[in-house]
């Protein structure tokens, strides 16, 4: 049965990203990732979109609210 | 106990059970930033993230003995603000009627090129706006975002987040790898709707 390769690195994007490919399998998606620039791109895409949504919801505590944590601690 | 009744050891003991709970409460409140930075995101508002946090601290300074030394602290203090977040009753919110048509994982760059003609993906990262960003992600159903936010904001391992959130690790996989891709369905279709 014919697969169309870049349907199949699109398949396992997310694991590769991952990590969670074996090594025969990362091997075949370097191969192809090396050849096809249309997954490549997309590739580099999703690990920028990765670093920018975690940048983005990633807020900060606000202070005070350390504070008042601490403040819920038992009383020596 | 027979032995361990005379004042000295009474008060030995207190002494350690005492440096036990300070210790505790220690390492638990360093992990607050952590604990925030997963609950903003679990809840839609500030004023919500931060009562829950303090709900969390509430009830783990409160049940401290129930953990135990050398087991993974953090996953600990996360399952309780994840059960206490299922409690507060939010699975009642919003569960769509009909999943979405699930699109593959190279849909949301095919749409933002298509859309504006430039191909560069670090510029087509920058074309999303944060608010549409916080907006896509509580578009995520619940069962999905909880595991997205462990693993992707919290850095929680896989078996770690089936642990916090007492499921199957494929089903964390799973769900993860769903959820990303329906959060950049909504994305796209935000980007989308910005553009028109």
């Amino acid at each position: 049965m014919f697969v169309d390769p870049c349907a199949k690195c699109e398949e396992v994007l997310q694991q590769f990203l991952d990590r969670q490919l074996s090594d025969a399998e990362v091997a075949e998606a370097e191969l192809h990732l090396d050849e096809c620039n249309y997954c490549r791109k997309r590739y580099k895409f999703e690990e920028k979109l990765r670093m920018y949504v975690r940048l983005t919801l990633a807020e900060e505590m606000p202070p005070e609210l350390k504070a008042k944590l601490a403040a819920l601690r038992t009383p020596l | 106990m027979s032995e361990g009744t005379t004042p000295e050891t009474d008060a030995r003991r207190i002494a350690e059970d005492e440096r036990d709970r300070v210790r505790f409460e220690e390492e638990v409140l360093e992990l607050a930033d952590q604990v925030y930075r997963v609950a903003r995101r679990l809840v839609s508002s500030r004023e919500e993230a931060e009562d829950l946090v303090q709900e969390t601290y509430a009830r783990a300074f409160r049940s401290w003995r129930s953990y135990q030394p050398g087991t993974n602290l953090r996953a600990w203090i996360f399952r309780i603000l994840t059960n206490l977040n299922i409690d507060r009753g939010r699975r009642e919110q919003r569960a769509p009627a009909t999943q979405p048509i699930e699109e593959g994982d190279y849909f949301l760059y095919n749409r933002l090129e298509a859309e504006s003609g430039d191909s560069d993906e670090e510029r087509i990262v920058q074309r999303l706006s944060q608010d549409g960003i916080v907006d896509a992600l509580s578009a995520v159903p619940h069962d999905f975002r909880d595991v997205i936010v462990l693993v992707d904001i919290g850095d929680f391992t896989y078996q770690d987040a089936a642990q916090i959130l007492d499921i199957p690790i494929g089903t964390v996989m799973s769900r993860l790898h769903r959820g990303r891709r329906i959060l950049k369905q909504e994305l796209a279709e935000a980007a989308v709707a910005e553009e028109a």
